[in-house]
């Protein structure tokens, strides 16, 4: 059965748009992420779900029942905000308490659940203090805590792990794939951070330009990304795109030029693809093998050099302009101005119709 | 001291001296000044004896000054509970962006900058037996005007009202900043938290306000307990003393009867009892621990 399911969701603020006809289903226990840039609507998509903001058009369900006219309390969904939002006056455990008390939980119940909730998240001997006594850690473990004891059918985590430092962060990553597993839940986390959306979710929504651009498991996004924006969105550096010319040929696969002449045999089939317009190519950094000059696909001029350690990024230009990125050992010589081949893996790249949506090379059989 | 804060208290000189010279001259002075004539028995006209204690025990069992000391705690218990539950009402009801609101904060703030004069002015024009705007509409409603001036329970209570309405726009505006600092995501975890309306208000508007409410009933309480203007213009203490406060009682002490010693004496008790009263606010206020 699905858990949350968004039909045609559609806010706008005043002229602005935010959201345009998103619609998802998610299945029960499934971990979302939802990762976009700065504006997205990231937020005021979490906020839609939550009931804090109302929608302009479309249905949000959540276990088969319609929740968007609902008040925020009414919808089985918990929240963890990015700021926690503890109230400042309560103690830990008032905090935790006081929605069950709202909806008329037992005491004894209330009692059992908050107790519980903070031997998991190991902030028992912080019970009895107020959320200004607390480290930023404990505050946000607080803020968890709060979710968890309402047993809601779907959490809503906005951005929960960006107000903590590099090694509480890891820490409370591992933490929240634990709860994962121990509560029976749907999760949505938003976030910025691919890495987190990556380790952490079970798929990834990409969220652009007022609608999702694509929803998959981490690493189909990663390998098939639906349009050029997604393929340049995800995956650090940048995916590199170019405008390439389809060659006449007779076999299934496409073989496409480079403005500078350069010719790659990719895997990606060829119907579909001659006549429609103006094509581009796709192609990773780590596709991209720097190497001799002469010896690779094309030759090009070196603008940047990132050494990364294990291995060394390579900011060239081709002779026709075009900028590309290739990967080199981390023990490479090249340097600012040097001449260097560029070896164009033809089996990983990627094409790019003239709607910008995605082709994606098949398995070789041959 | 050493050298290099001599020398930074030298430069500093120049910018403290005129504000410390004006501070003791007009506020040190007359203060230590004040006590001192409080012991003696005194005139305008240069007339000054030593009286030892004399004033204070005069005072302790003058008739009038206990029933000025009535009113003045009367008017206090009148005017701090009503004006501080009014305030936050119209601060809650008019903490939302939008052009209505921001008209109306103006319209409710605009009594205050009025002087006590023209407050009382328009009092004067609504309370008063003939003709008043109360009175007309008593008689519109046939019924006979009350004089409310003139009767000694009314005539309080007439001041005290025009207090309030004068004394609205500080206090709003304290509760419209407090109500501001409050950030927005607590309600709206509290609204998650199937809080309702008055839950909300209760358990966490309210417990965050707990600073304004405190520093408004300080400060209210500070103000009223010094209540003169209104009184004296509006009902001149009257009728038979049943609306006069002490700072009125200190007033005609020093300036119709020209007994400044005695008048002195007095100014010394109400701020002695200011003084406590605040306090004990203060420390109500601040050590109460939320349940
Ligand atoms: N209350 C509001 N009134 C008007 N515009 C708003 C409001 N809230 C958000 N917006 C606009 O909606 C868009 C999406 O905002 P949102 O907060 O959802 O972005 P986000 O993806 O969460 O970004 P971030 O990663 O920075 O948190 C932004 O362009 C923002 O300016
Ligand atoms: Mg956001």
């Amino acid at each position: 059965m699905a858990s949350l399911e968004l039909i045609e969701v559609r806010k706008a603020y005043g002229a602005a748009t935010v959201l345009d006809g998103v619609s998802l289903s998610m299945e029960t226990r499934e971990f979302l992420a939802f990762l976009g840039p700065s504006g997205s609507g990231k937020s005021t998509l979490l906020r839609v779900i939550a009931g804090l903001e109302t929608a302009d058009g479309g249905e949000v369900r959540l276990g088969g029942r319609r929740i968007d006219q609902l008040p925020p309390g009414d919808r089985g969904v918990a929240m963890v905000f990015q700021h926690y939002a503890l109230y400042p006056h309560m103690s830990v455990r008032d905090n935790m308490a006081f929605g069950l008390r709202n909806a008329g939980v037992a005491k004894g119940e209330i009692g059992r659940r908050v107790l519980e909730a903070a031997r998991v998240l190991e902030i028992e001997p912080e019970l009895d203090r107020k959320p200004a006594q607390l480290s930023g850690g404990q505050r946000q473990r607080v803020a968890i805590g709060r979710a968890i004891v309402k047993q809601p059918q779907l959490f809503l985590l906005d951005e929960p792990l960006s107000n903590l430092d590099a090694a509480l962060r890891m820490r409370t990553r591992v933490q929240l794939a634990e709860l994962r597993n121990r509560v029976d839940a749907a999760f949505i986390m938003v976030t910025h951070d691919q890495a987190e959306a990556m380790t952490l979710a079970d798929r990834v929504a990409v969220i652009h330009d007022r609608r999702i651009q694509q929803v998959g498991p981490p690493m189909e996004i990663y390998a098939r990304p639906a349009n050029v924006w997604v393929a340049r969105f995800v995956g650090s550096p940048a995916m590199n795109v170019a405008p390439v010319e389809l060659l006449d040929g007779e076999s299934g696969r496409a073989s496409v030029r480079l403005g500078d002449g350069s010719q790659v045999d990719t895997r990606v089939p060829r119907a579909g693809l001659a006549g429609a317009g103006p094509l581009q190519i796709g192609l990773r950094a780590e596709s991209v093998r720097v190497t001799g000059a002469g010896a690779g696909t094309t030759d090009a001029r070196v603008e940047l050099v990132e050494r990364l350690g294990d291995r060394t990024l390579v900011y060239a230009r081709l002779s026709d302009g075009q900028a590309l990125t290739g990967e080199d050992r981390g023990a490479s010589r090249v340097q600012a101005g040097d001449i260097v081949g560029l070896h164009m893996e033809g089996a990983a790249a990627h094409l790019f119709a003239p709607d910008g949506s995605g082709r994606h090379p098949v398995e070789s059989t041959a | 001291m050493n050298a290099l804060g001599r020398r930074s208290l030298l430069q500093a000189a120049p910018f403290i001296g005129p504000f410390l010279l004006l501070y003791v001259g007009l506020l040190i002075y007359p203060l230590i000044d004040g006590l001192a004539l409080s012991f003696h028995r005194a005139d305008p006209f240069g007339g000054r004896a030593f009286a030892g204690l004399e004033n204070y025990a005069r005072l302790a069992s003058d008739p009038v000054f206990g029933q000025a000391l009535g009113n003045t705690f009367k008017y206090a218990v009148l005017v701090v509970p009503v004006l501080t539950a009014i305030t936050l009402a119209l601060a809650l009801a008019l903490n939302k962006p939008g052009r209505t609101a921001s008209v109306f904060r103006g319209l409710f703030f605009s009594s205050s900058v009025l002087s006590v004069t023209i407050i009382t002015l328009i009092w004067r024009f609504v309370l008063t037996p003939d003709a008043g705007l109360l009175a007309e509409a008593w008689e519109a409603g046939g019924r006979e005007p009350v004089p409310f001036l003139s009767q000694p329970d009314l005539a309080l209570l007439a001041v005290a009202v025009a207090t309030i309405w004068w004394s609205i726009g500080l206090p709003m505006m304290l509760f419209l900043a407090g109500l501001q600092q409050i950030p927005e995501d607590i309600f709206e975890a509290a609204a998650l938290d199937r809080a309702n309306r008055w839950t909300t208000f209760r358990r966490i508007t309210l417990p965050s306000l707990r600073r304004t409410v405190v520093l408004v009933v300080m400060l209210q309480t500070a103000a009223q307990l010094q209540l003169f203007g209104q009184a004296q213009l509006l009902t001149a203490g009257g009728p038979g003393g049943a609306s006069r406060p002490v700072v009125l009682f200190i007033y005609e002490t020093a300036f119709t009867r020209w007994e400044l010693g005695y008048a002195s004496a007095i100014a010394q008790v109400l701020f002695v009892l200011i003084l406590a009263v605040t306090l004990l606010q203060f420390r109500a206020g601040t050590s109460r621990r939320e349940p």
